[in-house]
């Protein structure tokens, strides 16, 4: 249990856990966004009644959800200074204008659109309200920009000098450091994947009403829009991936060697499984010789150095931020931990395959769908289908923040530097075990809501029998189809929350 | 004045206007969240609460985030210090904005856990409240440093423990910041909830007392401060003399927001009930200048505790001056600034002008 007195293992530990959460939300949003403004595009062109229940069903899960990504933010946002002080000196002159931009041009944004998404569609009018639908989604968007931008020029820092005591990076060209080498892969990389999952998840709902055989036609109506989404952004999904992946053979050399175990100098081939050996050294794997190389440069004799070269041949103190200073022992040979990355790396394009054969899956359900049969072997994997892109954007994730260890910003700071020294073992104890139960509350409550509110699905007569009370309101004769249209509500609140239903008094 | 004096200056200002902006917009919902329970006591009335504070909350709350962030971007080792120094209270801020964040949400749509989403709501909206103002008083006084090396890099550390953050003078600015969210939040539900309810009734009576309440609290934190805290200063407070005009700013602010009170204008109130707590930046932030965090010679340890601050231990002192980013970066904030700000401005007016007026009878059911 020694880790339990080190606070630099702990701070990660934090991280990790705040981070991983946090990005649970945040692709559900960014991903079902994109969906909340096509379905409200759709609904603003037809205003069909249908249409009009499937926008809202789409805001209610949206919403549910994006808060839970706003909140868990905060803690991202915080934690830099809270248990990360060291690296927020030492980066602040170029890290904290992105997140500054962040908060000032994207956070605004989606903040203040959320609230009129949420409360006003009886306020303003059809057009304003599908421009906040898709202001909303598009501060998503922005912030993933700026906050990708950050993550990248930890990756691959650029347009910075050091500071002459070397306490700190120091900007020397803010385009540079912004457009730094992996900033438009890594963006392009990381938003599509946000795309395939939230094509998943609606093409999961709809393929659930199907299985229930209730909501058919927006079961099918669902699928149908998940798939044509998910198509276009699983292929685009190829040249994005090989775009980052070029940009990590040119920039992060030991992270390449560390995704295929490859120890030696030599072309780098691509495994399909393996394992490996960090002992010994040695790769286990079944693969195709070369094909890395092929792949990074069109061509399969191109040399890739291997960890072996990499471990220990370049000293700490020939890194410009550590020469003169005492080496740490933390620095690991300069490379990463293998097997991790390894598996990571070959589990995320693993699942790439398996995100293609389940596209097929729900073509063919939806196509059964279409001439009336119900294949519920086919329906229920679709509706497992968002494990699929949401393991695969867990480990890339993995492999991008494991496999550049033991750098917190690369060939510039030490992870085991980085952390708040001023925070006791103790106290972070105290907020790991808060942060654990607090987390699995929300995910708890989370979780309720959503399956609630898919159950109770799009709700075609809660508005036609509101439209209704409003419209004979005031007239006599009305009474009896305004009690009727309370009923209705009523109803509607018993699965869903209209919150006449809270009232109850 | 070189450009990069002129930039450190700016941002100091901006930040102070970033927490101005906070303290107005979050400030009422932060003190409608509270008051909750004890304004409302039926379903209707309780949801007439959500309903004023639910379609603003989050853009307020981003008046935080926006300062913080503009922390760590212009004065980096202010930010690291005070954030990982603080961490604790820090920590239960930071929790408190989450759960009330997502009990806003939920409350409404999750009737089973209503209960629960009421509870955190109100402890949500106490715990950042209470303990932005304990900071505040904190930072004013200065804190106990010592420097701690990591690896190859030694700075400056807070040396105090959790509960010397929680001593007298930090204690009297959190009730006083308390105060004024209570205010502003009393005010905005009169604004907002329909004229004959009870929430609005119950509104106004606490509006005014919470009112009072802040100038009470005003002159105990202001007389303890004169007492017991300005002598440890010394000369090393060149702004001292603007922190007096806000002062008087104050107390001009409290009169003419009580001569609205009394007659009966409510927009006008709420609006009036505003110049407290922008005031009462303004005196933090006179009183620090040029200092971000002044250093102070307060006893040090994990377990120590004190009631008058040491001396100034200006030596220490993290200054605009020399603990900020560089020009360049400045710049390049300051442009963004100047992209991003209007258009901040623009969002509000929008939403506020779309939610504006009294929430109606007839609309309570929406939320």
């Amino acid at each position: 249990m020694e880790f339990l007195t080190d606070v630099a293992v702990l701070s990660r530990i934090q991280f990790a856990i705040t981070v991983i959460f946090h990005f649970l939300f945040v692709p559900l949003s960014i991903g079902l966004g994109l969906f909340v403004a096509l379905a409200e595009t759709r609904y603003y062109r037809t205003r069909d009644p249908k249409d009009r229940a499937a926008t809202k069903f789409w805001v209610k899960i949206f919403t549910t959800t994006f808060i839970i990504g706003v909140a868990t933010g905060i803690t991202m946002e915080f934690s830099f200074g809270t248990n990360w002080a060291n690296y927020s000196r030492f980066v602040g002159d170029i890290f904290g204008a992105p997140l500054a931009a962040e908060a000032l041009l994207a956070f605004f944004l989606e903040s203040v659109f959320l609230g009129i998404v949420i409360f006003a569609r009886n306020k303003i009018s059809p057009k304003l309200y599908l421009v906040s639908a898709w202001l909303t989604w598009f501060g998503s968007a922005l912030s993933a920009l700026w906050i990708l931008i950050a993550n990248s020029w930890m990756q691959t820092p650029a347009g910075y000098a050091l500071a002459p005591d070397k306490s700190k990076a120091v900007i020397t060209d803010f385009w540079a450091a912004a457009l730094n080498p992996s900033t438009l892969a890594r963006y392009l990389h990381a938003v599509d994947s946000l795309l395939i999952l939230g094509s998943f998840c609606v093409m999961a709902i709809g393929a659930w009403y199907l299985v229930k055989k209730r909501n058919t036609d927006h079961g099918k109506q669902f699928i149908k829009m998940g798939l044509t989404v998910g198509i276009v952004t699983v292929i685009l999904m190829l040249p994005f991936a090989h775009m980052q992946a070029t940009v990590v053979a040119e920039q992060q050399p030991a992270k390449l060697a560390a995704m295929e175990g490859q120890w030696k100098d030599g072309p780098a081939d691509m495994a399909i499984v393996g394992w490996v050996d960090e002992a010994n050294k040695t790769t286990t794997a079944l693969s195709i010789p070369g094909m890395t190389s092929f792949l990074a440069s069109w061509n399969t004799e191109t040399v890739y150095p291997g960890l072996d070269t990499m471990a220990n041949k370049v000293s700490l103190s020939d890194f410009k931020a550590y020469d003169g200073v005492k080496v740490t022992e933390d620095y690991q040979g300069g490379i990463p931990p293998v097997n991790v990355t390894f598996q990571a790396y070959h589990l995320m394009v693993a699942l790439y395959a398996l995100l293609i054969l389940w596209l097929v899956l729900a073509g063919l359900a939806l196509r059964n769908a279409n001439k009336g049969k119900t294949s519920k072997a086919l329906l229920y994997l679709t509706i497992f289908g968002p494990l699929v892109p949401f393991l695969a954007i867990q480990s890339g994730w993995v492999v991008a923040e494991v496999g550049r260890q033991p750098w917190v910003v690369y060939n510039l700071m030490l992870t085991n530097e980085a952390y708040s020294p001023i925070v006791s073992n103790v106290e972070l104890i105290i907020t790991i075990v808060l942060f654990l139960l607090f987390y699995t509350i929300l995910f708890i409550a989370w979780l309720r809501l959503v399956f609630k509110q898919i159950k109770a699905g799009p709700q075609l007569e809660d508005d036609a029998g509101l439209a209704a009370a409003l419209a004979t309101a005031g007239s006599s004769a009305a009474d009896a189809a305004s009690s009727d249209a309370g009923s209705v509500a009523k109803d509607a609140s018993a699965t869903d929350d209209t919150p006449v239903a809270k009232g109850g008094e | 004045m070189e450009v990069h004096a002129i930039l450190q200056v700016l941002w100091f200002l901006l930040i102070a206007v970033l927490l101005m902006g906070y303290f107005i917009l979050d400030g009422f919902d932060l003190g409608a969240g509270i008051l909750y329970p004890f304004v409302a006591k039926k379903e209707s009335e309780k949801a007439i609460v959500r309903q004023a504070v639910g379609p603003v909350w989050d853009g307020n709350e981003v008046w935080l985030l926006t300062g913080g962030g503009a922390l760590f971007a212009a004065f980096p080792p202010a930010y690291a210090m005070s954030f990982s120094g603080f961490y604790l209270a820090i920590m239960l801020v930071l929790f408190g904005l989450i759960f009330r964040a997502i009990a806003v949400e939920y409350r409404g749509r999750d009737p089973k856990w209503k209960g629960f989403w009421d509870a955190v709501f109100v402890v949500g909206s106490f715990l950042p409240a209470l303990l932005s103002g304990a900071a505040i008083g904190n930072v004013i006084q200065g804190i106990a440093m010592d420097s701690v090396t990591v690896g190859q890099f030694t700075h400056m550390e807070y040396a105090g423990g959790f509960f010397s953050l929680l001593n007298p003078f930090a204690l009297l600015c959190a009730l006083t910041g308390l105060m004024a969210f209570l205010t502003q939040g009393a005010a905005w539900l009169c604004l907002k909830s329909p004229v004959d309810n009870l929430v609005r009734q119950r509104a106004k009576q606490l509006r005014s007392t919470f009112s009072i309440g802040q100038l009470v609290l005003f002159a105990l934190t202001s007389a303890y401060f004169f007492l017991l805290v300005l002598p440890s200063f010394g000369d090393t407070r060149i702004g001292m003399p603007v922190a007096y005009v806000f002062a008087a700013v104050f107390v001009v602010g409290w009169i003419v927001s009580r001569l609205f009170m009394a007659n009966k204008n409510d927009l006008m109130s709420f609006l009036s009930v505003n110049i407290t707590p922008v005031a009462l930046i303004g005196i933090t932030a006179a009183s620090l200048f040029p200092n971000l965090i002044p250093a102070a010679n307060n006893p040090k340890g994990v377990f120590t505790y004190f009631i008058v601050p040491g001396a100034a231990d200006t030596a220490n002192s993290l200054t605009i001056w020399a603990h900020s980013s560089s020009e360049l970066s400045l710049t390049a904030m300051t442009i963004i600034t100047c992209i991003g700000l209007p258009l901040v401005l623009l969002y509000h007016v929008i939403i506020y002008r779309t939610f504006r007026g009294r929430i109606k009878e007839e609309e309570i059911g929406e939320y």
